[in-house]
């Protein structure tokens, strides 16, 4: 239950990739992932490159591959999606192991299931690497309105103490021999779900008298003076000007 | 089709992935995203004052707590709230946009969940047009909601399962138009509706709950409740007297 430093995906280091100012890495994680989207799928090479890139940013930020892998399989609902273009996409078909798959159904489930995992790791890379002090710092440095960043600074402080009390209220449903296994059977858990939003609710009734006791006039305050220079940005986009030339090399040979 | 779904599975609901959309479908929906995010900064104002932005932090830390909370729909497959519905009606559309769409930005960017290039089109989906609808309907049915019990459930169940339904037909809508798939925009559609009416019937059943819960504990707090909702101040101190809601407060708020 730490108060909201920390989150699930963060690996701490003090890599170079590590040091990179927010703002950096969100624009360059942004712009690597824009570059796979505009990838024609039929240039499979190139996607391969994407991953030598990542793999390259993962050694200089001391990430094991393994801990990309295991974090990687982040349940894709759209993969049954993947799974089902080529049942049902048009002809022509492809035998396969028995099944009469179509042929541009296989093409399209590849590239929503090749671009959606270089999308994942690309993510994970940048929340790896990231920690929240710093998401908040970049999203103020990258021009987001104050209010957006206000109420995201509390929200990431406040999660962690609002899951808490859920799992807490779920401990307390299950002790006392609640076993829902159908939907009929909710009310308990979505009376929790009621009773939580009034405590989050009056939690921010309370929380914004105890900012205000402590002098909140409106506006967060400066979260720091580091400066990001020219050199952070040169660092930070190299790997995307790598992905661009990757991008350039799929137009040009398919 | 919906049966697709194997056992012991979690429904996640609609956080594309990159590549599902080409790039330039994905742009449009991005302005549209940053248009609407910006839009409602602007306007949420009016619910809620530059001073009171913890009440809207805390709101959205619990958009994100529930979201981790699951349901069982049946034996072995689970979802989760996407709270669209839920948060138009308990702190208006506005408000409601702007949490649902951090919710978004946070998770694509903390969590991976979501592609950063399908940011735009999720928070046009989830935060746009899943609260709006949501809010919609429960506008279109205040009336019925300001009647009974029963009535603000119905009002929760309806603009819950629309706000699930038709969210996922704005995904549909931005398949067809730039779809990098092979499949038909007729199939997508069939899957789509089919597997978002029954999360529909499950974000409803628990939306209209949790509604009926805040209800009878601080029907003060149900911003579609209250008397000229869009301009009812939510400061802390005039929670209590701002009523305007069924008479159904019980006593014993948690503390």
């Amino acid at each position: 239950m730490g108060a909201g430093h920390s989150h699930p995906l963060h690996l701490p280091g003090t890599s170079p990739v590590h040091r990179l100012p927010a703002e950096v890495k969100i624009v360059a994680a942004f712009l690597g992932v824009v570059c796979v989207v505009l990838t024609p799928r039929e240039a499979f090479a190139v996607f391969g490159g994407y991953l030598v890139v990542l793999a390259a940013v993962w050694a200089v930020a001391r990430i094991p591959p393994g801990w990309m892998a295991r974090r990687a399989l982040i349940e894709a609902p759209f993969v049954v999606l993947a799974v089902l273009l080529p049942l049902t996409g048009p002809d022509p078909r492809v035998e396969w192991l028995g099944l009469s798959l179509s042929g541009p159904g296989l093409l399209g489930a590849w590239g929503i299931l090749v671009k959606g995992t270089l999308g994942v790791l690309t993510s994970l890379t940048l929340a790896a690497t990231t920690p929240l002090r710093d998401l908040l710092l970049g999203l103020q440095r990258l021009r987001a309105p104050a209010v957006v960043v206000t109420i995201a600074t509390l929200m990431l402080r406040y999660a962690d103490v609002i899951a808490a009390e859920a799992r807490r209220m779920r401990l307390a449903r299950l002790s006392r021999g609640h076993d829902p296994r159908f939907l009929w059977q909710v009310g308990a858990t979505a009376r929790g779900v009621g009773s939580l939003f009034v405590r989050s609710y009056e939690r921010g009734e309370r929380v914004h008298l105890a900012m205000l006791s402590r002098g909140w006039a409106g506006r967060m305050p400066l979260l720091s003076t580091e400066r990001t220079t020219p050199r952070h940005w040169a660092l930070g986009m190299a790997p995307v000007a790598v992905a661009a030339a990757l991008v350039v090399t799929a137009w040009v040979t398919t | 089709m919906t049966t697709a779904v194997p056992t012991a599975v979690h429904v996640t609901a609609m956080h594309m992935s990159d590549g599902l959309v080409n790039a330039p479908t994905a742009a449009v929906f991005g302005l549209v995203a940053v248009v609407a995010v910006a839009l409602a900064a602007t306007r949420s104002r009016a619910d809620l004052d530059d001073r009171t932005a913890p009440m809207a932090g805390l709101v959205t830390a619990f958009v994100f707590a529930v979201q981790m909370i699951n349901f069982p729909i049946l034996p072995g497959a689970s979802g989760h709230l996407l709270g669209g519905a839920l948060v138009a009606i308990l702190v208006g559309p506005w408000v409601g946009t702007l949490c649902i769409a951090i919710v978004l930005v946070v998770q694509a960017l903390l969590f991976a969940d979501g592609g950063l290039t399908a940011l735009g089109t999720n928070i046009t989906n989830m935060a746009v047009v899943g609260v709006w609808v949501g809010y919609g309907v429960a506008v279109a049915l205040r009336r019925v909601a300001r009647r009974s019990r029963a009535g603000l459930l119905a009002t929760a169940f309806v603009a819950a399962f629309l706000n699930t339904v038709v969210a996922a037909l704005a995904f549909v809508v931005e398949y067809a138009v730039g779809g990098a798939g092979g499949a038909s925009p007729g199939t997508v559609l069939v899957l789509m509706a089919g597997l978002h009416a029954l999360i529909g019937i499950g974000e409803g059943v628990i939306t209209a709950a949790t509604v009926g819960a805040v209800a009878s504990v601080r029907p003060d707090l149900i911003h579609l409740l209250r008397r000229g909702s869009t301009t009812s101040p939510t400061s802390p101190t005039g929670t209590a007297s701002s009523a305007g809601a069924p008479a159904r407060a019980d006593e014993g708020s948690p503390a």
